[in-house]
């Protein structure tokens, strides 16, 4: 689920054929050489000067010179293919918007001109070309999903494109790739390959509130302030600084990837967070009531 | 004078080789340290390297031990992220590139056939100055606060006071205090191979060690700079907020990225290229023939160095670069691959050519090729931009430069300890051992990295302090943590071999190998590097000159005698050898000592923003310098002329391009001049990435910044018209320049700084008048250090020791100030004009 050598997506599946193609090429080219060597050195008739000198021209400049020729020619004709240069105006249909904050992901799908807000989750439609922008607000991140192509960093100040199409549908885990402090090793995303109808039904569904919003942890939620940092659609609890919560229930893993997304996690991130992630930004709310932290998580997990 | 002179009387030469002995000889007691001997400091060098080497693979072994089963808790994040930055860092600065140093500054005088390099103190500053920066360093993480940002210290992460801490800092300043070393240890290698040659070795016959060398210690010239520049960048950032990685305020993250990797990609050449000198060394001698194909070599040395200075951006494939630039930089890339396969087939060759014998030098270099090439196989493939995506920042990636570094530098240096033991203790190491070691190291390294190929691809990120158990990554890396420890042991059985009493075994054959190279004509008692200085006209002298070796210890060739009770040494031309000076170098002394440390003393009170002691480092550092160079440089000798053996007559005395002081300046100031050129990189880079580049803030105007450079201009003409009044014995008027140019040097620095001034520019509010600023304090420091050298040439004149003919001080500072007429113009007309052409 997070090998590039199990592709689900065109680039992936390129880029592993490349690679089993090199790899394949390396091994007898490695032969080739450990074989040369030995002979070299358990040889007891010693060659002329003139033929070991032939041999470096040709082991040494010629060969190296037509196999890495024949390779560039591949992989140079393979990348345009894998990364189209976007051109203007070329608007996708679907662009998902993606900022990598320390250690989660603020996800934002732009579909025909609506914008609906996520976190730590990517959908996409099978067989659709996406278009990802990614950002950064911190540190430089790194969007990975082995499964679907190659990685694209996240740098403040900069905006970076990367297009992606899936070929077939399931959960895909994808990390951060470049080293971002404390909790990079806990900073993980999950991406779900839909059928196009299931997604756009998923979609229209995702831009509404949750239909349990109403409840008694919604009212506990605002008292205990999570609605400063956090933003749940429906209620007024409109924060932008962690992730948006609004249809937390459904997603498949909690706290970007990294834990089952069960009442008792959620329980347990509100009271301690830099327990299951050191250095998260989220402060530590033991102090509230028990009953409180479970209410709330239980209210968090039915929004779906 | 190709011939050997006659034999002298026994008594003649016993007295002559006691006096030898008398002047080369090393202090006792305490004293010892303050010796600067090129065998007694290339050997703490090299033991030094290896004891941060040993400490950074206990960080490599605590790494595998957290990562040997998922969700491990053995050590925090926190701590898991200083052990990988320091591994790194200790590996790639203590360790890689420090060992070469001290092998060369250890082999090449004897390798050349010189007494000593031409700046023997200056080879001790650089020593003391990498141990003393090499501790703060490492022992920053035994009070939790290394370094935790990677090695490569990506803002803005590592320039986050919050998130990166005194760590940063202490990167920081403590790798660029060690770089000064590493320049100071270049310059000192580069003259030492283009000038003290012995007679005779034209630049064809140089063994390929010193080729390589030299283009190594060519390369640090032009590679450590960049990041100097860099580093002092970032440190700008930290100290004083100037906003040049922040974006918020114009700055950009990626232009350290572009620095770092100008940098770090030579880098790694520069660790490499060395380790294949030694192997250029061995597999001649077991072969028993010469290097097949020694021009091939040369070239392929020559075009990688080139190369690899065009192949940063592959460290760079998924920053969003454009793809045509990706492209390109693939491409060179895989060009790179073609030299490397010409310097391992030279090899092959020469084995084909020759007869090999199986000892265990030649063990540890076949495992290093087999491991090389597997790492120039997955670097073939990682250069592909397309497969990079998803293979950079992976395990793939640690596998791939695990067996780039392992392969081609940790085996070839092995190899090397085995092959030239002798050199150091008149024995041999164990064969048994050596190759117990071997397998151990070989078995233990390929079952350790191996596997990792196979974990990046299944998608495991490097730098993470544990993983999840369901991502199928358990059991390849508990594989790997397993070969760790076989490979430590591996690395243990080679450090007991060296370390192990040997006293009771007798002492072997001078020239144990029959190798052909001067190096093994060297005695481990005697310290004169070569007992007469001979006449080479071969590269493999001691197969091709069999008569050399007693010739040469006899003292029938140069310098056989220390009559003046000096440390005594040939130059020679550069390209064809022909003697040209006795140098006098500097001996034992306590001054490096204390110039190296009273300068730690200045970045260590910086890392910690101890300004008062900072300042008091700083004269102490400052005053043990001049004291230096008062005492210990440029002196003026009894006599013009010396008998210097064989009826060669050569000058002690000489100036300008013939001497290696110049040649020192000059190559100092290549390097420095290219640190002036990244900052200048950094003024346009800037200037690229913004459609405004000046976001509405005032420029440094037109007027004041010119007026500054054509000051400069007029110092500059001063000063060449002191040198040559000096030169015209026209003292007067010398140093009456000498005065106008230290003169117009202040007051060009004032106004230099008025245009920045009258406009307020306020470097932490945007980081186009932090840029400008950047380029007006560089270039005053260096307008410092001119005014410090016109008042010490002016000091010179007046104590007469600068005379009409001994003027190389005046004439080593006009060629500095030739250096700074043209960072002054370029610096104050680029921020002067270009912000008017925009």
């Amino acid at each position: 689920m997070q090998s590039t050598l199990d592709p689900a997506g065109i680039e992936a599946g390129l880029v592993r054929t490349l690679f089993l193609v090199m790899a394949i090429a390396g091994g007898l080219i490695w032969f080739g050489v450990m074989a040369t060597l030995f002979a070299a050195m358990l040889r007891v008739r010693r060659s002329s000067e003139q033929t070991a000198g032939r041999f470096i021209l040709w082991g040494g400049a010629v060969f190296p010179a037509v196999m890495l020729f024949a390779l560039l020619t591949y992989a140079l004709w393979l990348m345009p293919t894998l990364r189209p240069v976007a051109a203007a105006g070329d608007a996708a249909d679907l662009r998902i918007e993606v900022t990598g904050r320390q250690y989660w992901w603020q996800v934002v799908y732009h579909h025909r001109g609506v914008q609906i807000a996520a976190a730590n989750e990517v959908r996409l439609p099978v067989g659709r070309r996406v278009e990802f922008s990614l950002k950064s607000d911190d540190v430089i991140h790194s969007f990975w999903i082995p499964s679907l192509g190659g990685k694209m960093d996240m740098i403040p100040g900069r905006e970076n494109r990367l297009s992606l199409i899936a070929e077939k549908t399931g959960v895909f885990r994808g990390a951060c790739a470049e080293f971002c402090g404390t909790s990079h090793a806990f900073m993980a995303l999950t991406a779900v390959a839909m059928e196009p109808d299931a997604f756009d039904a998923w979609l229209v569904a995702e831009a509404e509130a949750s239909i349990d919003v109403e409840g008694d942890g919604s009212e506990l939620f605002l008292r205990h302030g999570c609605g400063a940092c956090h933003r749940v659609a429906g209620t007024d609890a409109v924060g932008a600084v962690g992730p948006d919560l609004s249809h937390l229930g459904s997603r498949r893993m909690l706290a970007a990837g990294i834990i089952a997304n069960t009442e008792d996690n959620i329980a347990g991130f509100i009271a301690n967070p830099a327990a299951i992630k050191p250095g998260a930004a989220m402060p530590a709310f033991a102090m509230l009531p028990p009953q409180d932290i479970r209410a709330i998580a239980a209210w968090l997990k039915g929004l779906r | 004078m190709t011939a050997p002179g006659a034999r002298t009387s026994e008594e003649e030469r016993a007295a002559q080789t006691e006096r030898l002995r008398k002047v080369w000889e090393n202090p006792g007691g305490w004293r010892y340290w303050t010796s600067v001997n090129n065998t007694q400091v290339g050997l703490w060098y090299a033991s030094t390297a290896f004891i941060f080497l040993l400490f950074a693979g206990v960080l490599g072994l605590i790494i595998r031990a957290q990562l040997a089963v998922p969700g491990n808790d053995l050590i925090s994040a926190d701590f898991y992220n200083q052990v990988f930055t320091l591994h790194g860092t200790v590996m790639m600065f203590l360790f890689a590139v420090p060992i070469f140093e001290a092998v060369a500054i250890f082999l090449l005088p004897p390798m050349l056939g010189a007494r000593e390099l031409p700046f023997p103190r200056l080879g001790a500053f650089g020593f003391w100055s990498f141990l003393l920066g090499g501790i703060f360093v490492c022992g920053s993480i035994f009070f939790n606060a290394a370094p935790s940002s990677g090695w490569f210290m990506y803002p803005p992460l590592a320039t986050d006071e919050k998130l990166s801490g005194i760590g940063a800092d202490i990167w920081l300043l403590g790798l660029s205090f060690i770089e000064v070393a590493s320049i100071a240890a270049a310059v000192e290698l580069i003259v030492g191979i283009m000038k003290c040659r012995a007679p005779g070795m034209r630049i064809n016959l140089m063994p390929l060690f010193a080729w390589y060398l030299l283009i190594v210690a060519g390369m640090i010239l032009f590679a450590f700079p960049p990041l100097i520049a860099g580093d002092i960048l970032f440190e700008m950032q930290r100290m004083f907020d100037w906003p040049f990685f922040d974006p918020a305020r114009g700055g950009d993250p990626l232009l350290w990225q572009h620095l770092f990797w100008i940098f770090g990609h030579p880098e790694v050449y520069i660790i490499f290229l060395p380790a294949i000198a030694l192997m250029a060394m061995i597999v001649p001698t077991f072969s028993r023939r010469p290097i097949v194909g020694y021009s091939w070599i040369v070239l392929a040395a020559v075009g990688t160095g080139f190369l690899s200075f065009g192949l940063w951006v592959h460290h760079m494939f998924a920053t969003g670069l454009p793809q045509i630039s990706l492209a390109f930089f693939s491409a060179a890339s895989e060009a790179v691959a073609i030299p490397t396969a010409v310097q391992i087939f030279v090899f092959i060759a020469t084995m084909l050519a020759g007869r090999v014998i199986l000892s265990t030098p030649m063990l540890f270099g076949a495992g290093g090729i087999a491991i090389f090439v597997i790492g120039g196989l997955t670097g073939v493939m990682v250069a592909i931009a397309p497969f990079d995506w998803q293979a950079h920042d992976t395990y793939f990636v640690v596998a791939h430069l695990h067996y780039v570094l392992v392969g081609g530098m940790l085996f070839p240096v092995v190899a090397g300890i085995y092959y030239y033991y002798p050199l150091v203790d008149a024995k041999r190491l164990s064969d048994r051992l050596g190759r117990t070691a071997f397998w151990l190291m070989f078995v233990g390294f390929n079952v350790t990295f191996f596997p990792m190929h196979l974990t990046g691809l299944l998608g495991m990120p490097r730098r993470v302090f544990t993983y999840p158990g369901d991502l199928g990554w358990n059991v390849l890396n508990l594989i790997s943590s397993v070969g760790a420890v076989v490979f430590a042991l591996g690395v243990l059985t080679v450090v007991w071999d060296v370390l192990r009493p040997k006293h009771r075994e007798p002492r072997g054959e001078q020239n144990p190998w029959n190798a052909g190279t001067l190096e093994w004509i060297s005695e481990p008692e005697e310290n004169w590097g070569v007992r007469s200085v001979p006449f080479v006209s071969s590269r493999y002298p001691l197969w091709d000159q069999p008569t050399l070796a007693n010739e040469i210890s006899e003292g029938r060739w140069y310098l056989p005698d220390a009559e003046e009770g000096r440390r005594e040494g040939l130059v020679t031309s550069v390209l064809d050898a022909r003697p040209e000076q006795v140098l006098r170098v500097g001996g034992t002394s306590k001054v490096t000592i204390v110039s190296a440390f009273s300068l730690g003393g200045v970045f260590i009170a910086l890392t910690f923003k101890w300004w008062i002691a900072g300042a008091i480092a700083a004269l102490i550092c400052f005053s043990a310098i001049v004291y230096w160079l008062w005492t210990g440089t440029n002196e003026i000798p009894e006599k013009p002329e010396k008998d210097a053996g064989i009826g060669l007559s050569l000058p002690l005395y000489t100036s300008g391009p013939s001497s290696v002081g110049w040649w020192a300046m000059f190559i100092t100031m290549v390097g420095d001049s290219t640190a002036f050129a990244s900052l200048i990189f950094g003024y346009f880079f800037y200037w690229t990435i913004h459609d405004d580049f000046t976001a509405g803030s005032a420029g440094p105007g037109t007027t004041w910044p010119l007026i500054a450079a054509a000051l400069f201009l007029g110092a500059w003409l001063a000063t060449l018209a002191a040198r040559y009044f000096n030169a015209h014995a026209s003292v007067a008027l010398a140093r009456a320049n000498l005065v106008l140019a230290f003169t117009l040097t202040i007051i060009g620095s004032v106004t230099g700084v008025l245009g920045p001034r009258l406009h307020q520019m306020d470097p932490t509010a945007h980081v186009y008048p932090a840029i400008v600023w950047v380029l007006v304090c560089w270039t005053l420091a260096h307008a410092a250090v001119g005014a410090v050298m016109l008042a010490y040439c002016l000091a010179r004149s007046l104590a007469g020791r600068l005379t009409k003919t001994h003027d190389m001080d005046l004439r080593n500072v006009a060629l500095y100030w030739h250096f700074l007429a043209i960072t002054a113009v370029i610096s104050f007309c680029v921020i002067g004009l270009f912000p008017e052409a925009l």
